[in-house]
C-alpha cells in the first residue's frame, strides 16, 4: 500500500497537478482579448507591467492593502493559513528526506517545534475561517458546501499528518491517509477553485494591468491598493 | 406575446420608435410588455460562448467566497448590511446562474436580473478594490446590461436614452443645430460682459477642442458660457465641434455597445477632421469615462487611446493653475468649510485623484476629505444611470445615505462636484434628507475667483 501510494499514485497526482496548472496558465493567458477585455495589454505593455506587479505585490503584503486592513481579523487568520499551507509541506523535514532519498536532493528543513507550531496555526486559521462563514450573514449567504468541503481538503494533509508524526492511533494508517489527502489535494489544486494558487496572480496581474494601461494608470502612480 | 411594440429586442434607431416609447408615460404599457417577453435562450448562450473569455470566466469561478465585498458596497451599507446586497451574491445570481444554465433562462429570471443589474449596482467598480483575486463585479454587471439589453429586458429610460444617441448622437433630443445655436446664443451673451470673447465652432487646428454633455446645451445653457469665459480668461485657442460634441453615453450605461461605438466615433472624427492638439470634457465623469477610457476600445482601436490627448476638466483646471494661466484671488478663495466629491469615473476610474487635490489646494482654505476618498470614495449613490430611472427611483433614495453621511461626518455644507452624476445625486439628497448642504461644479467658482487679467477687464 505504501509502495503504491508513494510511488505511481504519487506520479499521478504531481502529474495532475503541474500539468493542470500549466494548463490553467496557458487557457488564461490565451483567453485575455484586448477588445473584450478593454485593456490595451499588447500595445502599453510597460505601464500594464508596472500595474500589474503593483497589484500583485500590494496584496502579498500582509495589511498591504484598504481591504486587508478593513477585515484586519480575518487577513490574520488568511495570512496565517497560507503561509502554514505552502511552508509547511515544502520545508518538512519528513518530506525533505523522502526527497534526499528518492532523488538525492532536498531543501532546508524546518525544525519539529516549528513545523507543529505551523500545522497547528494551519488549523486553527481553518477553524476560524469556518466559523466567520457560519458567523457572518454577508459570508454565510454566499457559503456553499463545496466551499467548506474544499477547505477540509486544504487541511486533511494536515492534521492527518500531525497524527502520523505523533504516532497517536495507527501510525500506518495515519501515515497512508496523510499520503493520500495529500494527494488529493495537488489533483484537487488545477481543478477547483484551489486553482487560485496559480489564478490569484493571473488574476492579480490582470486587474492591475488594467487599472495600470486604462483605469487612471497613465495618469497618476498607480493605484492605491 | 414574444415581443412587445415597445418592449423588444430592438434598439430603438428611428424618431418614430422613440417618440412611441416616450409617449408611453412612466413606461407603464412598456414594463407591462416586459412581462411577456420571450428569451431568446440559443442567441443569449451564443454570446456568452463568444465574449465571455477567460478573465470573466476565472472572476466567476474562483470567487471565494469570503464575502471580502461585501462591505466596499455602499448598497450593502445603506441597506442595513441586507446579505443579499453583497456584489459576490448579486452576480453569482444573475450572471453566474445565466452562464451555469447555459442561456436557458426565463422572463422572470430575466426580469429580476435586470433590477439587480440597474438597481443594486452603479457599476462604480468599488468593490473591485476590495477583492483579493481582483475580481471587479462592476466590470460584470456592465457586461451583464449588455446581455440583458441585447434581450430587451433594459429599464424605459436607458431604452429611450440609448435610442436618442443612436439619433442624435447625443444623450437627449439636442440636433446639431440646436446646439450651435445654443453656442452662438451663449457666445452673444458672454460677449455683453466680455467683449472680444469668442465661442469658435469648427475651428481647426485649435489648442483645445472642448466636447460636453448634452444637458448643458438643452438645460444648463450658462454653463457654456461659463466654460467660454475661462478659456477666454486662461487665453486658450480653443474651439467646439459642429458635430461630435457630445461625450456623454446613457448608451454605456443601457448596455448598448452598438451605441457607444456609434458615439464615440462621431467623437473622433470632431478629432480627426479638426486637428487640435487636445480635447478637454466638461465636468461629467461618465462622459470621460466613455469617450476617453472606454470609447477606444468600442472603437476598435488598439492602442487604447482617443485620436489626441484627452483631458477631464479637472486636468485642465489644475494645469491652467499650475501655469498660472488662471490666478485665484487670494482674498476670494473658499473660507468656509468645503469637500470634494470624487466621481468614481474619473477617479477611481480615471486616475485623477490628485488633480483635484491640487485644484482645491489653489481654491479652497479649509479643505476637508470625506471618508474615504481618492480611489476609495463610495458612489454619490446615483451613478450608472440610477438617477434616471424612475422604476428604481425609491432604492437610488435608500442608497444615497451613505454619501448623505459621509458629507455630514465632513462638518462641509459645500460640496463641489465636478461631474453631472455626482452633482444629481447630491442635489437631491438635499431635497430628500434636508441637511442643509450647497453643491457645485467648478466653473461657477472659479468666475467668481479668477483675477481677471487687465486687458480683458470689461470698461466700465
Amino acid at each position: 500500500m505504501y509502495a503504491f501510494v508513494t510511488g505511481p499514485l504519487a506520479w499521478i497526482a504531481f502529474t495532475v497537478f503541474f500539468v493542470g496548472l500549466v494548463w490553467r496558465g496557458i487557457w488564461y493567458v490565451r483567453g485575455l482579448d484586448w477588445r473584450l477585455d478593454r485593456v490595451s495589454y499588447g500595445e502599453n505593455l510597460g505601464y500594464g507591467l508596472r500595474g500589474a506587479l503593483r497589484s500583485i505585490v500590494r496584496w502579498l503584503i500582509p495589511y498591504g492593502t484598504h481591504s486587508w486592513r478593513f477585515y484586519s481579523g480575518y487577513t490574520a487568520a488568511v495570512f496565517i493559513f497560507h503561509i502554514g499551507l505552502l511552508v509547511t509541506p515544502v520545508f518538512l523535514l519528513a518530506h525533505n528526506l523522502l526527497l534526499e532519498e528518492r532523488w538525492g536532493v532536498r531543501l532546508p528543513a524546518l525544525s519539529e517545534a516549528l513545523a507543529d507550531t505551523l500545522t497547528v496555526a494551519v488549523l486553527i486559521a481553518a477553524v476560524v475561517i469556518v466559523l466567520r462563514r457560519v458567523a457572518l450573514p454577508e459570508v454565510r449567504i454566499l457559503t456553499k458546501p463545496q466551499d467548506i468541503l474544499l477547505l477540509l481538503t486544504a487541511v486533511t494533509p494536515f492534521w492527518t499528518g500531525f497524527l502520523a508524526y505523533h504516532q497517536v492511533g495507527p501510525y500506518q494508517f495515519w501515515l497512508i491517509a496523510h499520503i493520500l489527502a495529500g494527494e488529493l489535494l495537488l489533483v484537487a489544486i488545477p481543478l477547483t477553485k484551489l486553482s487560485h494558487f496559480l489564478l490569484f496572480f493571473l488574476s492579480r496581474a490582470q486587474i492591475g494591468m488594467d487599472f495600470g494601461i486604462k483605469r487612471g494608470g497613465m495618469k497618476s502612480g498607480g493605484m492605491q491598493w | 406575446m414574444p415581443e412587445g411594440l415597445l418592449c423588444n429586442k430592438t434598439p430603438i434607431d428611428t424618431v418614430e420608435q422613440l417618440q412611441a416609447l416616450l409617449a408611453d408615460k412612466s413606461g407603464k404599457q412598456y414594463y407591462e410588455e416586459m412581462l411577456h417577453l420571450d428569451v431568446d435562450a440559443p442567441a443569449l448562450w451564443a454570446t456568452l460562448q463568444k465574449s465571455l473569455k477567460s478573465r470573466l470566466r476565472t472572476w466567476l469561478s474562483i470567487c471565494a467566497h469570503c464575502g471580502m465585498c461585501a462591505d466596499s458596497c455602499f448598497f450593502y451599507l445603506a441597506n442595513g448590511n441586507d446579505p443579499s446586497q453583497v456584489p459576490s451574491y448579486k452576480i453569482q445570481q444573475t450572471l453566474g446562474e445565466i452562464v451555469r444554465r447555459k442561456g436557458r433562462v426565463d422572463n422572470a429570471f430575466m426580469r429580476n436580473a435586470m433590477d439587480t443589474a440597474y438597481s443594486k449596482c452603479t457599476c462604480c467598480n468599488r468593490c473591485g478594490l476590495y477583492c483579493p483575486f481582483g475580481i471587479d463585479t462592476g466590470v460584470m454587471f456592465s457586461y451583464l446590461r449588455g446581455l440583458l439589453f441585447s434581450q430587451g429586458f433594459v429599464p424605459w429610460e436607458m431604452k429611450i436614452g440609448s435610442g436618442m444617441h443612436r439619433i442624435y448622437r447625443a444623450q437627449m433630443d439636442v440636433t446639431g443645430e440646436d446646439w450651435v445655436e445654443t453656442c452662438e446664443w451663449m457666445c452673444e451673451e458672454a460677449q455683453e460682459e466680455w467683449p472680444g470673447l469668442e465661442f469658435p465652432v469648427d475651428k481647426p487646428d485649435a489648442d483645445i477642442i472642448y466636447t460636453v454633455n448634452a444637458r448643458e446645451v438643452k438645460h444648463y445653457p450658462e454653463d457654456l458660457a461659463d466654460a467660454a469665459v475661462l478659456f477666454h480668461i486662461a487665453g486658450e485657442n480653443w474651439t467646439v465641434p459642429s458635430k461630435g460634441w457630445e461625450e456623454t453615453s446613457l448608451a454605456m450605461f443601457a448596455g448598448d455597445w452598438a451605441g457607444c461605438k456609434q458615439q464615440v466615433e462621431e467623437v473622433y472624427a470632431a478629432m480627426e477632421r479638426l486637428k487640435p492638439k487636445r480635447m478637454v470634457v466638461t465636468e461629467c465623469g461618465h462622459a470621460y469615462r466613455a469617450t476617453v477610457i472606454e470609447g477606444p476600445y468600442w472603437a476598435g482601436r488598439k492602442s487604447g487611446k482617443t485620436p489626441i490627448e484627452s483631458f477631464h476638466y479637472v486636468e485642465w483646471v489644475a494645469e491652467a493653475l499650475r501655469t498660472g494661466k488662471l490666478k485665484i484671488d487670494p482674498a476670494k478663495r473658499i473660507k468656509e468649510p468645503v469637500t470634494y466629491q470624487d466621481s468614481c469615473n474619473y477617479i477611481r476610474n480615471g486616475g485623477l485623484r490628485e488633480h483635484a487635490r491640487e485644484i482645491m489646494r489653489y481654491i479652497a482654505e479649509d479643505f476637508r476629505e470625506m471618508k474615504p476618498c481618492g480611489e476609495h470614495n463610495f458612489c454619490c449613490g446615483g451613478g450608472g444611470g440610477l438617477n434616471g430611472i424612475g422604476r428604481y427611483r425609491p432604492q437610488r433614495n435608500i442608497g444615497l445615505k451613505v454619501k448623505r453621511d459621509q458629507i455630514l461626518a465632513t462638518g462641509a455644507k459645500l460640496v463641489i462636484s465636478p461631474c453631472h452624476n455626482c452633482w444629481d445625486a447630491i442635489r437631491d439628497l438635499e431635497e430628500h434628507f434636508k441637511i442643509g448642504i450647497r453643491w457645485t461644479f467648478l466653473k461657477p467658482l472659479l468666475l467668481k475667483m479668477v483675477i481677471v487679467p487687465e486687458h480683458l477687464r470689461p470698461e466700465e
